[in-house]
């Protein structure tokens, strides 16, 4: 039923969609935005890939003292607000940053991070590390029969990488670029604050342009419409390439890979120097200038605060039940199993502006859109949520049904009472995980809030972002520091309820 | 007049077993038979996991056939799983008794009574991992002596112990089964199990489970199916 709501709702919403898109048509600036749109996807995945391997396979051959913590982090930067991540990184680039006060003092010329290079900066400090986390699980897949047979053969360094890391890599690497071109072409928050513009507009932003500043609406819906078809062509064609999941923990194993030494042993530590660098010093910098001024933040962010963390409870609990009740369907089986998880897939290839204007559509002959914001923001991060949260949990449950499935049958064990005795146990780890996700994914959104908000309601993320267009700087980055905190603080609380009862 | 099998037909793709027959109340029956027979099938079926192609199940004369596996007049063991992980051994046997796992002081009572008289009165708080093989399949037989099912059904679930605990646990099975007046179908590899637990035996071979017999003869002289997966 919950599976049908789901479907329904989406199918409404991009039918008003294509209903009012009809009328309207591209223009040459539309058209530039489709370019941009997919140019930048391109070449942010392009790099983040071509930066993730070396990472990758550095970390996956050598052994060293906080690794674990390190691959650990390297999960952090998906739960950090995309408006903390940008703060970061103009702390370091802007155009008051550090690299550029180095350069002045040196006398050197500036450097810039607005448009097509800010951009993809960011793209790259965003997704790089969810590169690396797939591909350095394509190098543990790598079976030790292998390795040891290309050691007894006597392959050095480049016979290794010709005979076992390029066919390794040929599985691995189409999935994780289009995993991080997916991203990036729905990429809304980054492009807002550092595009703009009529050389760097994405479809998305376009989408906001078009409500905030025209208030044409057949024209969002149009670009809405494209943008779909955009998302629904390449998730077609990610489908195609099942990536593997690149979230779960335990990326511990004996070490299996050769470790040449000499240069590359050199190369593979100043590899993961850089890039660990490069990964924490935006952050780290932003924790040093913010701690100062937390102190000293207007009570309209603390009002703020508040707000982002009720509406991160709620798209907790939200999805919970969702996800809860859709795998429920799926894990019984049957016909209608596949439909349901169909539909909760569905929101891969639907964008949250894509998604956001189709209610905006929906509802705003009716009711006044700022009214709306934080329900219309909860509900579409929930859905948004689904996707992943799903291929976190079925797994476990359906194996909890596998193994047990008919032992809870013989005792009897139905409804509420299978769920809390026999089912949660065993997916509670998960669900932990996919729920502290949902909630701090919904902690940083900066995305439909921007479509909704006037001046109530209004979120950690549009405040710390407007503080920025405000140019108080000092304050913004105190306000980012602290939706960091909070984003990382529900994660961690929903993610140890997880582990906490989970069973080993 | 105890289970009776009418006109029982089960099918699973190209395969196909038949069964027509009656057990009488309290009786105790080996099923044997080559790999694939179809023994777990049969078992599967009469335990509510596996649906009829035709024909019906009755126990005690009323048809059971359609009613869900949990309030069939039985329990099962299964060759593994017989337990919950995450949940104490004290939990497990709860089950037995409150699907919901609400216990009165009484149901409490008696779940600590079958665990000492298994022998593991002072396990009661343990998790299954906790616990040695024989003393797991004690837990699950306890839950049946709790929950006092007319029928009893074994699915080999005492295969992967070693031949003196599986010998303890043929006699807990005797005990039980005494004590609670049950009837009992048992799967097993082992002719001496037969002889040792089963008056009588059904022999499952050739698509067919045939009438249950007494069980000294037929493993004295056995049908040409049976002979050859005994004898080699």
């Amino acid at each position: 039923m919950l599976a049908a709501a789901i479907a329904g709702l989406m199918a409404v919403a991009l039918a008003v969609v294509f209903f009012r898109a009809g009328s309207s048509r591209l223009g040459a600036a539309d058209w530039a935005a489709v370019r941009f749109s997919a140019t930048q996807a391109a070449v942010s995945a392009l790099a983040s890939v071509a930066l993730a391997i070396p990472v990758a396979r550095a970390l996956a051959r050598r052994r060293f003292a906080g690794r674990a913590g390190l691959i650990a982090a390297l999960g952090a930067p998906f739960l950090l607000p995309v408006v903390v991540a940008v703060l970061g990184l103009l702390a370091i680039f802007g155009r008051a940053g550090v690299l550029n006060s180095g350069l002045a003092a040196l006398g050197l010329p500036q450097v810039g991070i607005y448009g097509f290079h800010g951009v993809v900066l960011a793209h790259v400090f965003l997704n790089m590390p969810l590169a690396v986390r797939m591909i350095l699980h394509g190098w543990q897949g790598v079976p030790a029969e292998r390795v040891r047979l290309a050691q007894s053969l006597g392959l050095g360094p480049g016979g290794v990488f010709r005979h076992i890391e390029v066919p390794m890599l040929r599985g691995v690497v189409p999935g994780a670029l289009l995993a991080v071109f997916l991203i990036c072409l729905t990429s809304f928050a980054v492009v807002l604050i550092l595009g703009g513009g009529p050389r760097a507009t994405t479809v998305e932003l376009a989408i906001w342009q078009a409500v905030r500043f025209d208030f044409d609406l057949s024209r969002a819906a149009m670009l809405a419409a494209v943008q779909f078809g955009l998302c629904a062509a390449a998730v077609l064609l990610a489908a195609r390439w099942t990536a593997p999941a690149a979230l779960g923990a335990g990326l511990d194993r004996p070490l299996a890979l050769p470790a040449p030494g000499g240069w590359r042993r050199m190369a593979d530590g100043l590899v993961i120097f850089v890039a660990a660098l490069f990964l924490a010093l935006p952050v780290a910098v932003l924790v040093v200038w913010g701690v100062s001024d937390l102190a000293d933040l207007p009570a309209g962010v603390w009002n703020a605060a508040a707000t982002s963390v009720a509406l991160a409870l709620v798209v907790a609990g939200l999805t919970a039940l969702a996800v809860v009740a859709l795998a429920s369907a799926v894990a019984r089986g049957g016909g209608l199993a596949r439909m349901v998880e169909a539909a909760g897939m569905l929101p891969m290839a639907a964008s949250s502006l894509v998604l956001g204007i189709g209610l905006f559509l929906m509802l705003h002959p009716f009711v006044a859109p700022s009214r709306l914001a934080l329900p219309v923001t909860a509900l579409v991060n929930t859905l948004m949520a689904l996707p992943f949260a799903l291929r976190l949990v079925l797994p476990a449950w359906r194996a909890a049904e596998l193994t047990q499935g008919r032992l809870a049958d013989s005792l009897g064990l139905v409804g509420w009472a299978r769920f809390r005795l026999a089912v949660l146990p065993r997916i509670r780890r998960p669900l932990g995980m996919a729920v502290g996700l949902a909630a701090a994914l919904a902690m940083g959104d900066l995305g439909v809030i921007a479509l909704f908000a006037s001046d109530q309601g209004v979120t950690l993320p549009l405040q710390v972002w407007r503080l920025m267009g405000a140019y108080r700087t000092d304050q913004a980055e105190a306000a980012a520091l602290l939706l960091m905190g909070l984003s990382f603080a529900v994660f961690i609380l929903f993610d140890s309820w997880g582990r906490r009862g989970a069973d080993t | 007049m105890g289970l009776t099998l009418e006109k029982l037909a089960l099918e699973q793709g190209t395969f196909r077993l038949e069964a027509d027959w009656t057990v009488p109340q309290a009786a105790r029956v080996a099923v044997i038979g080559p790999s694939g027979a179809g023994k777990s099938t049969l078992l599967a079926a009469i335990a509510g996991f596996h649906p009829p192609a035709s024909g019906r199940i009755l126990w005690a004369g009323a048809d059971i056939t359609q009613l869900p596996p949990g309030d069939r007049p039985l329990s099962v063991l299964f060759q593994d799983g017989n337990l919950f992980p995450h949940l104490t051994v004290a939990q497990n046997l709860g089950l037995g008794l409150s699907p919901r796992l609400r216990l009165t002081q009484a149901q409490r009572e008696a779940v600590a009574g079958v665990l000492a008289q298994v022998g593991l009165g002072d396990k009661a708080e343990r998790k299954p991992a906790a616990l040695s093989g024989g003393e797991q399949s004690r837990v699950a037989l306890a839950r049946v002596l709790l929950r006092a099912r007319p029928l009893l059904l074994l699915d080999e679930p005492f295969a992967a112990l070693g031949p003196a605990l599986k010998a303890q646990m043929l006699d807990l099975v005797d005990r039980i089964a005494g004590q609670t007046g049950a009837t009992v179908l048992m799967v097993t590899h082992d002719p001496e199990d037969a002889r040792r637990l089963c008056p009588l035996t059904v022999v499952v071979a050739d698509g067919t489970a045939a009438a249950p017999t007494a069980t000294g003869p037929v493993l004295d002289d056995p049908p040409p199916a049976l002979r050859a997966y005994l004898r080699g």
